[in-house]
């Protein structure tokens, strides 16, 4: 489904993403761990596009999108969630979620209002649905977050860090509401700090380090794998 | 969190003003003196061009400071239209707007290469170099420019007063459409996009608008009405020059200076502006170029309190838009009404302290 062929992503001299190659089959749940700095957040920003490749190309469902803009992509079916939240301040809530399903479902303001509450409501953000979401708290931001990039309707589904501060219970709302577009279809790549979050719902981890993917495989293997105690868990656990 | 009702009214009250303000408009003709008549329609070109601005640079952040350029094409191409081409001054006036938003298209081209302060600059340049093109224009009496044929002037009307009035309807209209065909963009699925835009560039594309498309509509949807603005003022200053019709302090300098005091970024901020500058400039005219100075201070000091400017400081009394362009969710049997103190019958998995 997503397919990430010699990719390179330079600021300058720093190689955050070197040569990376990542295939992501319809279905999966990967879940992405590294340690900070590593340049997870950088991946996501290639494979939608927010930032071009240096080198090396993004395929989605066989064609390829190396060039293409993150609006395209995400009408394509990429719906992604950004780690430091980006609401729209000065509108409310059903309309921030409103614009993705508008935008990114590309239907019209009419025919998806009623999916746009229905996704705030499946994100728990029913109590806040009128006010603006520069009002939230940090939480609710993330789950603004969660309610845009499923507003979108997507085939893969990019969560940047979306568990991170949250309490065991409302991790567990969390994973519920994940399993659920996971469930209606949805392919999802997880980056998670939070490793029992995602120990419990990714199919498959991969790890990345230096820019590259170090270990991949079954989640029980790669926390397993030596290099990856090495580089992560050793700061982790 | 809910408000209390207290400031209700204050919705309700800031529409009626409008409905007034409206009334008095129509009325204009038969309640105001010729030079109130005048003042009135300089009023209503310079509340369409902040309109137009305030949608360039406070949702597609296109910050052009070379406005002016389709101010002035349209105020020659109107007179063209009309003077050379013979054309009714309706016909002409539409020929105008649309003379600027063929213009449009080249201009767009070559700014739209360029980002934030480098596009301030380029639309500038542009802007500064249609001008002195215009100049070279010998039809048009080159950089001194020209009046209008007395026979063009009286078509409108023989007596002052039905002239004057003449006038007025047409800024009127021009001005009512601008306004309502705005609003419906601004309601449409391309508003509801350009809104986002206007509060996270980024987090909008993400989310499936195409910025550079929503960019493109915006700034080819206000250069026919700059243009028709162009056209107005023409009609009422009965001749076109090059450092007038052009002019960017008129035209651009000053339509920053409203945008940014009535509130950058919503509808009734290039309302509000216009008005205030008119109240300013009415009442600290005599004191000469201080009101200039005066309009910077203020503009700036309503920055530094409140970046959305003056609609954005009543915004945190008047509980919402006076002119709605937001979208409230559907009405649901359960979900109560919408000013429900909170929703305790909805379903709320855990409450967390706002903050
Ligand atoms: N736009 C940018 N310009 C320059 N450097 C950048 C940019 N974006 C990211 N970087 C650099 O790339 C590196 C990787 O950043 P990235 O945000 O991808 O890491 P991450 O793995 O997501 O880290 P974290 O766990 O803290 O979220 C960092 O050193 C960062 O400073
Ligand atoms: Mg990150």
């Amino acid at each position: 489904m997503l397919e990430l062929v010699s990719v390179r992503r330079h600021f300058g001299p720093l190689k955050v993403i070197d040569d990376l190659d990542l295939s992501v089959a319809k279905g999966d749940v990967l879940g992405i761990l590294g340690p900070n700095g590593a340049g997870k957040t950088t991946l996501f920003n290639v494979i939608l596009g927010v930032h071009p490749v240096s080198a090396g190309h993004v395929r989605f469902e066989g064609r390829d999108i190396t060039r293409k803009r993150p609006w395209s992509r995400c009408q394509m079916g990429i719906g992604r969630t950004y780690q430091v939240p980006k609401p729209f301040s000065h509108m409310s809530v059903f309309e921030n979620v409103l614009v993705a399903a508008v935008s990114g479902g590309q239907g019209s303001i009419r025919a998806s209002r009623d999916w746009a509450v229905e996704v705030v409501e499946l994100t728990g953000l029913a109590h806040r649905m009128e006010r603006p979401a520069g009002e939230l708290s940090l939480l609710d931001l993330k789950r603004l977050e969660l309610a845009k990039a499923v507003a979108c309707r997507p085939k893969l589904l990019l969560l940047d860090e979306i568990a991170g501060g949250l309490t065991d219970m409302e991790c567990d709302e969390l994973l519920e509401i994940i399993r659920g577009v996971h469930r209606q279809g949805a392919t999802i790549v997880w980056i998670e700090h939070v490793i029992h979050a995602l120990r419990r719902a990714a199919t498959r981890l991969a790890v990345l380090y230096g820019g590259k993917i170090i270990s991949s495989g079954t989640p029980d293997a790669v926390l397993a794998d030596p290099r990856v105690r090495e580089v992560y868990l050793g700061v982790e656990a | 969190m809910p408000k209390a009702p207290f400031n209700a009214w204050l919705v309700p009250a800031g529409r009626l003003l409008l409905l007034l303000g409206l009334c008095f408009l129509i009325a204009g003709p038969w309640v105001c003196s010729i030079p109130q008549l005048q003042l009135l329609t300089q009023f209503l070109s310079l509340l369409v061009i902040a309109i137009m601005w305030n949608l360039l640079a406070g949702y597609a952040d296109i910050v052009s400071v070379g406005q002016h350029a389709f101010v002035g094409i349209g105020a020659y191409a109107f007179f063209g239209f009309a003077v050379f081409a013979g054309f009714s001054p309706y016909l002409a006036l539409l020929a105008g707007g649309a003379t600027a938003l063929v213009f449009a298209v080249p201009v767009m081209l070559i700014i739209f290469r360029l980002r934030a302060a480098y596009l301030a600059v380029g639309s500038w340049v542009v802007a500064e170099t249609l001008m002195l093109g215009a100049g070279k224009l010998t039809a048009f009496g080159g950089g001194s420019g020209v009046s209008m044929p007395v026979s063009v002037v009286r078509s409108l009307g023989v007596q002052p007063a039905l002239r004057y009035s003449h006038i007025y309807w047409l800024a009127l209209a021009v001005a009512a459409v601008a306004l309502a065909t705005t609003w419906l963009l601004m309601r449409s699925r391309i508003g509801l996009g350009l809104t986002a835009m206007r509060d996270n560039e980024e987090g909008a594309g993400s989310v499936g608008v195409n910025l550079i498309r929503s960019r493109i509509l915006c700034f080819l949807w206000t250069a026919p009405f700059l243009g028709l603005a162009g056209g107005i003022i023409t009609l009422q200053k009965l001749r076109v020059a090059p450092p007038a019709s052009f002019s960017i302090t008129d035209w651009t300098v000053y339509v920053i200076f409203i945008v940014v005091i009535g509130g950058i970024g919503s509808f009734e901020g290039p309302i509000i502006g216009t008005v205030v500058f008119f109240l300013i400039r009415q009442y600290l005219a005599e004191i000469g170029v201080w009101h200039f100075i005066i309009l910077g201070m203020l503009s700036i000091g309503v920055i530094m309190v409140e970046p959305r400017g003056l609609w954005g400081i009543l915004r945190r009394v008047v509980p919402g838009d006076l002119i709605p362009v937001s979208h409230r969710p559907p009405a649901r049997p359960l979900a109560g009404s919408d000013s429900a103190p909170s929703g305790t019958h909805l379903k709320e998995p855990h409450s967390t302290p706002a903050g």
